[in-house]
């Protein structure tokens, strides 16, 4: 799956590294560095991290029928 | 309904719309425009093959060796159901016409053009010496991914030319991955460019107290190669020598607009002029009907900065460019939109997250405003005039917002600190830039004719 975060947005809060550890990592105190193709098997833990960012500031594909549940979330 | 508004719902539903540049610029103006009920035909010309990707992990995620180059591919917010043209480049437009013409001969017509053709990497000027291996820029996926195999190859010292943010961030992934790098930099510290001799002189301790061999105030004068053609040395301008076997030029960016010469638009080395609202501007400075401009290639002028032009090679400029262009290419010019977001942008380098919001660059002082340089925990508010003009945060972002309104409300200079833990050191001084480099260029136009009916601009080639 396909992932942009939108770091001029990000407030280093790091929800999403709490929920999904193998696509969204702590880089020093506040910088996030972040998996932009992670794994399909992830897909449920990126969803949930991108629905819990407090400044919306993950984008994931749309273009794939399962994200639906994701979009609905976030607009 | 008027005739005005017929016309524009005829062209909303069968016009058709061409992009020239399929990066993040383009991409997002074509999603932007089926957002705004754009139904005819939409076609996205670009150079690079495959599809749009994302440019900023390149110099991040994709050296550290965590993802491959090829995983930066940009998520889709919508289906755009356009024609992409890619694998080759735009070599002409003609405006009179209203034609794109491509390298390989076709012509695609269009009834309005966005133009996003970005910046590409300025390369190493001696032409044999750039072609060494293992000599480097990194501007495209392809750079990326040569000079990550060759970071994961342990080399024995990387130089970096140049100590901008690309720079600065490939030397702190070099030291992270233990590698030993040196980096020359002509001004006399990194990022004193973009953010000021303060800042440089904090980067400048950042780097040296993580091992970077850092040069300042020096010139790379020649890139030595030994006999199979590999990179093995450089020379610098203060008589010294650099073995290394990689070298990474991050000199900055040359606008992508020599395709445009002749197309009598406002375009030069500083980029194609525009209204804030992306409209571009012909060679006279008069606003045109049907070319728009979005991304690193815009230069629009900014009310907050008393309406002077400005280019920025910001992600979140070409994102939000992009769709402000794709709203006005298909609205009356009562329904316009400016664009009137204060710039930002970010950089992660050394375990710090940079951030800045405003233009650092138009200021005549800064201060600490609040936390700790010593910590890397701080603000840096830069003032022009007695007003706030911008903000850079190392490891604060969460105050951007905060200066974000200061800026937006032209509040007065130096600000208070927000918070009690008041910096030691809250004494504004002058801002310090090198000159302004784009001085140097020569005439881009000359001026004919006497009467106002006959005075016109053409373009002068320096
Ligand atoms: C290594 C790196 C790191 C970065 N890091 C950050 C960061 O941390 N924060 C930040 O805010 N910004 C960062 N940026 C900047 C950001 O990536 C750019 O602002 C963004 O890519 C601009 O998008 P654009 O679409 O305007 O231009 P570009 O991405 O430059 O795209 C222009 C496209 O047009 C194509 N093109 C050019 N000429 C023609 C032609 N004649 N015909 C057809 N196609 C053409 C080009 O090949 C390219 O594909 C970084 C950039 C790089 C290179
Ligand atoms: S949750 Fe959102 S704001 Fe927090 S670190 Fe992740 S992307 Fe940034």
């Amino acid at each position: 799956m396909r992932v942009v975060v939108d770091l001029s947005r990000c407030q280093g809060y790091a929800q999403c590294a709490f929920l999904a550890p193998d696509a969204f990592r702590m880089h020093g105190e506040e910088a996030l560095m972040y998996d932009p193709s992670p794994d399909d098997a992830q897909r449920e833990q990126v969803l949930r991290a991108a629905a819990a960012c407090p400044v919306q500031a993950i984008l994931v594909d749309r273009l794939e029928g399962r994200d639906a549940a994701a979009e609905a979330m976030r607009s | 309904m008027t005739s005005r508004t017929e016309a524009l719902q005829t062209f909303k539903r069968e016009g058709r719309i061409v992009i020239v540049g399929a990066s993040l610029a383009g991409l997002r103006a074509a999603e932007s425009l089926r957002d705004e009920g754009f139904t005819g035909s939409l076609t996205v010309i670009g150079d690079e093959k495959g599809e749009p990707y994302d440019r900023p992990p390149l110099s991040k995620q994709v050296l550290t060796g965590w993802v491959p180059a090829e995983a930066t591919t940009l998520p889709r917010r919508r289906e755009v159901d356009a024609q992409w043209l890619l694998g080759v480049p735009a070599s002409g437009l003609d405006v009179a016409a209203g034609l794109v013409r491509l390298a390989d001969g076709r012509e695609v017509p269009y009834d309005r053009v966005l133009i996003a053709t970005g910046v590409r990497a300025r390369p190493w000027p001696h032409e044999a010496e750039a072609a060494l291996d293992g000599v480097f820029v990194v501007r495209t996926r392809e750079d990326a991914a040569g000079l990550r195999q060759r970071l994961a190859d342990g080399p024995d010292r990387v130089l970096i030319i140049g100590a901008g943010f690309t720079g600065s961030e490939i030397a702190s992934i070099c030291r992270e991955r233990d590698i030993p790098v040196t980096v020359a930099e002509l001004g006399p510290g990194p990022l004193v460019g973009a953010l000021g001799a303060m800042i440089g002189e904090i980067a400048s301790e950042m780097q040296r107290a993580h091992g970077v061999d850092l040069r300042t105030g020096v010139k790379v004068t020649s890139l030595e190669g030994d006999e199979q053609g590999r990179l093995r040395r450089a020379h610098l301008s203060d008589g010294s020598t650099v073995d290394a076997d990689v070298a990474v030029v991050a000199l900055g960016g040359i606008r992508n607009t020599e395709w445009l010469q002749g197309s009598g638009l406002a375009v030069g080395p500083w980029g194609i002029a525009a209204d804030s609202g992306c409209r571009a501007m012909d060679l006279n400075g008069l606003i045109t009907d049907d070319v728009f401009v979005a991304g690193d290639v815009a230069r629009c002028p900014h009310p907050v900065y008393e309406y002077r032009f400005i280019s920025l090679e910001h992600w979140v400029n070409a994102v939000e460019q992009a769709e402000i262009a794709a709203h006005n290419m298909v609205h009356l010019q009562a329904d316009r939109w400016p664009h009137l977001t204060i710039p930002s942008f970010w950089s992660i380098q050394f375990g710090v997250n940079i951030k800045s919001v405003g233009v650092p660059t138009f200021a005549d002082e800064v201060v600490i405003t609040q936390g700790s340089v010593a910590e890397r925990r701080f603000v840096a508010t830069y003032g022009y005039q007695g007003r706030v003009t911008a903000a850079v945060t190392f490891n604060n972002a969460k105050w951007l917002d905060h200066y974000r309104k200061l800026i937006e409300t032209a509040a007065p200079f130096p600000p208070p600190c927000p918070t009690p833990d008041q910096p030691v050191d809250a004494k504004p001084v002058p801002v310090d830039f090198p000159g302004p480099m784009l001085l140097a260029q020569g005439a881009t136009v000359v001026v004919t004719g006497h009467d106002p009916d006959e005075r016109r601009v053409t373009a002068a080639r320096p």
